[in-house]
């Protein structure tokens, strides 16, 4: 900054963003609070804290629906289509990052536009191909529906990366004796670590908040907490301490995260059309 | 910058992540497009042959599909309007120093990390109940019936849940942009005599056009797909858009053929979006 | 230590001919230059050799050994890049150590190999440091001490002093003079600059436009250039060039007088000019004139004289300095 912003400003601006911000979150620091109440009290609006703190909301959900079964789930779908996402997605990206062909453009936005699909129009076949094959709350083909979904994405934000690593360095480890195994283990990845930890961060959030496949695939059985937290709209009796309990258990990993993850977010969402 | 050999390995290298992408794109498509000319229905299977164009037909003369073609276009233009207009405010007063910047910045992008389904069930039971939620509380502290949210506006319930989901992102973007000004353009403007409006008019709103363009895009694509918020909050019937009358026809009716059309309309109304935005991307890309 | 031939290479990129058919045999044990402006593909023909890029057409041999299809790895050659291309994950240790561990040899050897080479270039303070801590110089030399600790073939050199200072380019151009004679290994370098090229070399290929203009020694580049391209590029400040009648004179389309050649003040059969501009650099001045006969010339005179804008001069020739050149530019006997 050039100048020295006045004290005063300083203050109002303050106290004016504090209070957005403090609005914007409101909602996830509302559901944070009502789930340490007492069912009660959940309901009684002037009180912004609980007369009785109560854990007892979180062992009643995990009781009632099983919340690590779905939690474990969700790590599951996250992180392995994730991971699955990048054993495709390095090669991929350090292909064309590095030996580019005259196609790599069209193929790069090619990929990009598979993301544009809309998944309703591949929701009909994908649904009665798992129903005939028996895939519908199975683990795998799940996961790799999710895998797919996320691709584009990863290759997009490991190409971003790759791009910013000089040419020279692979081509010195070339010199030197390195084959390409070696090139992408010993040299790359080493170099590329904070953007494939970004991309990888990025990813589980995005897979751990999927909400349009898990509604529709799973069921039960490989059903992640998108689907756990669904299970509470139906409209039976008042509980809105478990409820909430309930939601924060299922954002409070993610939220985390994200919040390690929120510069990625830029990048990796605008497909780098936004630095 | 390569040799053949090179070359061939980086070819052998991308095919993986290609061919998957392929088969992931076309074998569903060309299934819809196929689905979407027989007559398929899972509960009639006597039912089979060729349709014609009568799925289309029978899509689009749906006395629910004027509804959920209204109900798509304005959820995605009020949620866009509301978090481009709200991002660039709140972008602004986040590039402005205060105390606790970072800690605020954090409170802010948060909502982008919920998953859907919960914050359709926050907002549906904690905040817009007509009887317990703390908007009904808030109203009648000011003396003002409570609103029954769902009940009697629900497209608009939906539009405020997804723009609170969605500000965060068009903020950080534009955020972003607005860091990325370079300093000295704002020096140089200052000591070409620009006042702070005419320096936010001529040299800010510019610079943050491209941005804009790809957030109003990129949401554009999301929100044209919205469904979790609508499925969780049981207002399909109500505001339902066209992505939850395909599966409503498909998954809840079990005709596979008329859905099938219904996904086709929708491929090409995203499509008449994607273009555009590949275009920018495009343009911005250095291989 | 290696002889290294090319024959009949070529180049493109697409339909552009960066290599347009080069012959070159580098000779054992030499120090060989690449030199000529940006463009010419004198890094292009040191990526060939390398193994980076693939030729359209022609062959390399090392050693009388046909290495043509062979990956960079299997040819035994190493490069100084540019960047230096330092892994920037790796400490100095492993980075000199690097080619060692892929040729798979075993660690006390490494270690002892890269003691060596530490030791020869001054590293041994900084064997675990990361390349980030270093200094351009120190990385400079990691990136040499990387190349030799392979006993490669010969070493491959592209623009390695170009992202230094003055002073260190100096040093540094020093330094791998001295390496070449202790290691006595084949040297191929690249550069832009001529006066790099002039010091370093024993053998100058001039390049332009993907052809070789002409090689030689550095002086019989100076004293004999073939065409008036390699006249124009080798010496600074840049050789004079006359056409016309003054030219005619002398039984050539085009004449070439390096600045230093022009005696000042000689008054016989000479030519006369104004003086434009002088720059004096304490050793030397040199002075751009105007004069009626051969145009905008520039002369270099010893030491520091006299010479404000404005005053008359009277130019010679050394005789037997005039380099004469055809209508091709090719330089004539």
């Amino acid at each position: 900054m050039a100048r020295q912003t006045s004290p005063q400003r300083k203050l109002i601006v303050t106290l004016i963003a504090w209070t957005i911000g403090i609005l914007m979150f409101w909602p996830i620091l509302w559901t944070i609070l009502t789930s340490f109440k007492t069912e009660q009290d959940a309901v009684l609006m002037p009180q912004l804290f609980s007369t009785g703190w109560t854990f007892e909301n979180f062992g009643i959900v995990q009781e009632r629906s099983d919340y690590l079964r779905f939690a474990m789930n969700s790590i599951i779908l996250a992180f392995g289509s994730t991971l699955l996402g990048l054993v495709f997605a390095i090669p991929a990206a350090w292909s064309m990052a590095f030996s580019p062909s005259k196609r790599t453009k069209d193929t790069l936005l090619w990929m990009l536009s598979t993301k544009m699909m809309p998944p309703v129009g591949a929701l009909l076949p994908i649904y009665l191909i798992f129903k005939d094959y028996h895939w519908i709350d199975q683990h795998i083909p799940v996961l790799v529906i999710m895998f797919m979904l996320n691709l584009p994405l990863v290759i997009w934000m490991l190409f971003t990366y790759f791009k910013e690593i000089p040419v020279d360095i692979l081509e010195a480890s070339r010199m030197d004796g390195a084959g390409v195994w070696q090139e992408l283990t010993r040299v790359l990845a080493p170099m590329a670590l904070p953007g494939i930890a970004s991309t990888f961060l990025l990813n589980v959030i995005l897979a751990w908040n999927e909400a349009f496949w898990t509604l529709k695939l799973t069921d039960v059985h490989a059903a992640p907490l998108t689907v756990f937290i669904a299970s509470y709209s139906s409209p039976e009796g008042l509980f809105w301490a478990k409820l909430s309990a309930a939601s924060t258990m299922a954002i409070a990993p993610i939220l985390i995260l994200g919040w390690f993850s929120q510069k990625q977010l830029v990048r990796g969402l605008t497909f780098g059309a936004v630095k | 910058m390569a040799t053949r050999h090179s070359q061939g390995i980086a070819r052998l290298a991308v095919a993986p992540a290609v061919i998957v992408l392929f088969l992931w794109m076309i074998v569903p498509l060309v299934m819809t497009i196929y689905f979407s000319f027989l007559r398929y229905n899972l509960l009639n299977p006597d039912m089979d042959g060729w349709a014609g164009f009568s799925n289309f037909y029978y899509f689009i003369t749906d006395e629910s599909f004027p509804g959920a073609v209204f109900n798509t276009l304005a959820l995605v233009a009020t949620v866009i309007v509301a978090s481009v207009a709200g991002g660039l405010g709140l972008a602004l007063l986040l590039d402005q120093p205060f105390w606790g910047r970072g800690i605020v910045r954090l409170l802010v992008i948060s909502p982008f990390f919920i998953m859907p389904t919960v914050s359709a069930l926050v907002w549906k039971n904690l905040l817009m109940n007509p009887i317990y939620g703390l908007f009904a509380f808030l109203q009648q502290l000011v003396g003002i019936t409570p609103l029954d949210w769902f009940a009697k506006v629900p497209l608009l319930s939906v539009a405020i849940i997804a723009s609170w989901q969605w500000l965060p992102f068009s903020a950080l973007i534009i955020l972003t942009a607005l860091q990325s000004l370079d300093e000295e353009q704002k020096d140089a403007s200052a000591m070409d005599g620009a006042r702070a409006l005419s320096y936010f008019r001529y040299i800010v709103l510019p610079h943050l056009a491209r941005p804009i363009t790809v957030v109003i895009l990129i949401e554009t694509i999301f929100l044209l797909n919205i469904f979790a918020e609508i499925y969780v909050t049981s207002v399909g019937g109500l505001a339902g858009n066209l992505t939850y009358l395909v599966y409503f026809q498909g998954l809840l009716n079990f005709d596979i053929g008329e859905a099938s059309a219904g996904g086709l309309i929708a491929v090409v109304l995203a499509n008449l979006v994607s273009i555009f935005l590949v275009r920018i991307i495009g343009r911005n890309l250095e291989i | 230590m290696s002889r290294i031939e090319l024959k009949a290479v070529r180049k493109d990129f697409g339909n552009l001919g960066v290599i347009n058919g080069v012959d070159l045999d580098i000779l054992d044990g030499g120090f060989t230059v690449f030199v000529g402006p940006s463009g010419c593909g004198k890094s292009t023909l040191l990526r060939l050799i390398a193994g980076l890029e693939d030729l359209t057409s022609g062959q390399v041999l090392i050693d009388g050994r046909d290495v043509t299809e062979l990956g960079p790895a299997q040819r035994e050659l190493a490069m100084v890049f540019q960047s230096y291309a330092l892994y920037p994950h790796m400490s100095v240790r492993n980075n000199i150590g690097f080619p060692l561990k892929m040729a798979k040899q075993p660690e006390d050897m490494i270690e002892a190999k890269v003691r060596k080479a530490a030791e020869t270039l001054n590293l041994t303070a900084y064997l675990d440091r990361r390349p980030g801590q270093l200094s351009g110089g120190q990385r400079q030399r990691v990136a040499i001490g990387r190349a030799i600790v392979r006993e490669p073939k010969a070493f491959l050199f592209d623009e390695p002093l170009s992202n230094l200072d003055a002073a260190l380019r100096v040093q540094m151009r020093l330094e791998i003079m001295q390496l070449h004679k202790s290691l006595g290994a084949t040297m191929v370098y690249v550069t832009h600059d001529q006066v790099e090229a002039m010091t370093m070399a024993d053998r100058i290929v001039v390049l332009n436009q993907g052809r070789i203009e002409q090689v030689g020694s550095p002086l019989e580049l100076y004293d004999h250039p073939k065409t008036l391209f390699v006249a124009g590029f080798i010496g600074s400040p840049k050789m004079n060039f006359i056409s016309g009648s003054v030219a005619a004179r002398y039984g050539a389309a085009t004449i070439g007088i390096r600045p230093e050649h022009i005696q000042l003040g000689a008054s016989d059969g000479g030519f006369t000019g104004t003086i434009r501009i002088a720059e004096h650099l304490g050793s030397d001045t040199f002075i751009h004139a105007e004069s009626p006969e051969l145009g905008s010339i520039t002369v270099r005179a010893t030491g520091n004289i006299e010479a404000s804008p404005g005053t008359a001069l009277a130019l010679g020739f050394e005789a037997s300095r005039v380099h004469r050149f055809d209508a091709q530019g090719v330089a004539l006997k």
